[in-house]
């Protein structure tokens, strides 16, 4: 890798960028990566970007921000994954912060809400759209569909944090792999 | 000084727990939501559709938009910084280890339990948002909408009839017509939009 010292104000700008470009969350951000850090900038090759990438999906916490603490930090250290951090989510805190306070200014106007009632039946066939796709890629065997299964009815009816969940599922994966390969 | 505190590590917590982007962040929110009733569910919605059709993230966007939704400026610098300490952390650490983690059993193994637990938190929070949006059936009793600023000006208890059309429409739009289903998120939330103004000025909302 190139060992030439990037500047922490590029590192910066470059994921500001970054964080502009992205439209839509994690999964949309990779062709933008692969312009600005691999073919524009040189700072990572292709297999590592899929790396970072992969390792960024696999660990808690935004995609987005994963990866850019990752880079980040390949070139700069502790201190390039914080602020190529908050490079990528600078954009966001800007522009929310706008556009909530020109909302919740409109929010008593008839047509805004109404606007908003067709929204919302738009965001749950987003969301529905968004779990379809994720259950191709994680519901892959009949223990994976039980744990789905499980956790969708408990999510419902049981008050209880997600973090529980989260905790549980990763423990019973570690159990059920185990069990697998003892059973071999 | 207590909310931002709170504020700050209500979103440590999503950052750390909520495995798989952005909208896996979604029903951590929806919790903190109704154990704070810093905002209602619709309000969520709301903040989830121009977290959507803004640039940025959507898991980042929608931190900034709940922190500023219950602290303004300040708050929305620190939901999202709370968001991201952890990834930060963790980022960190697993790059010290990069070859280690990249080939670990005991990761690999964690996570075949972890995505289809994801999803399934994913799922509820759906169905939950479906019955209150679409059947006006609120699930939680917490949601009592003192903040519902955006509440479509109707009836609670009935079926919203002309939003299961609207819903119909956008599922065959986003999944079976071709020229229509690889279209950005924005365009078919603007349609909505316009869908909802124009219900309600046919006096259907």
């Amino acid at each position: 890798m190139d060992k030439k010292k990037v500047s922490l104000w590029t590192l910066f700008w470059t994921f500001a960028k970054v964080g502009v470009m992205t439209f839509g969350g994690g999964y949309a951000m990779l062709p933008i990566l692969q312009r600005e850090v691999v073919e524009a900038r040189g700072w990572t090759t292709e297999e590592q970007l899929m790396d970072y990438y992969a390792i960024g999906q696999c660990t808690p916490g935004v995609i987005a921000v994963n990866t850019a603490t990752f880079i980040g930090q390949s070139k700069r250290g502790i201190l390039g994954g914080i602020v190529a951090t908050l490079g990528v989510v600078f954009p966001s805190l800007v522009i929310i912060s706008i556009l909530a306070g020109l909302i919740s200014n409109f929010s008593h106007l008839v047509w805004v809400k109404n606007a908003f009632a067709g929204i919302q039946v738009c965001v749950c066939v987003l969301i529905f759209n968004a779990v379809v796709k994720l259950l191709k890629k994680s519901v892959i065997d009949k223990p994976t569909a039980v744990i789905f299964g499980l956790v969708l009815l408990g999510g419902i009816f049981l008050d209880l944090s997600p973090a529980w969940f989260v905790i549980l599922a990763g423990a019973a994966g570690i159990l059920l792999k185990n069990w697998e390969v003892k059973k071999k | 000084m207590m909310t931002y505190l709170r504020l700050y590590w209500e979103f440590f917590k999503t950052g750390l727990f909520a495995v798989g982007g952005g909208m896996a962040t979604l029903p951590f929110l929806k919790d903190i939501g109704q154990a704070t009733g810093w905002y209602t569910d619709t309000d969520l919605m709301n903040m989830l559709a121009v977290s959507e059709s803004t640039p940025g993230p959507i898991g980042i966007n929608m931190a900034t938009y709940v922190g500023f939704t219950v602290g303004g400026i300040p708050g929305a610098i620190i939901a999202t910084v709370g968001e991201v300490t952890p990834s930060i952390i963790v980022i960190l650490l697993v790059a010290a280890i990069l070859e280690k983690f990249r080939d670990s059993k005991l990761v690999g193994s964690a996570f075949y339990g972890l995505r289809p637990a994801s999803t399934g938190l994913i799922g509820a929070a759906c169905v939950t948002v479906v019955l209150q949006v679409l059947g006006q059936i609120s699930v939680q009793a917490a949601d009592s909408g003192l903040l519902n600023a955006f509440a479509p000006a109707s009836n609670a208890g009935r079926p919203f009839w002309p939003g299961f059309a609207l819903a119909a429409v956008l599922l065959v739009l986003t999944n079976w017509v071709k020229p229509t289903k690889k279209l950005h998120p924005i365009v078919f939330i603007a349609f909505s939009a316009v869908v909802g103004i124009a219900l309600g000025a046919m006096g259907l909302l």
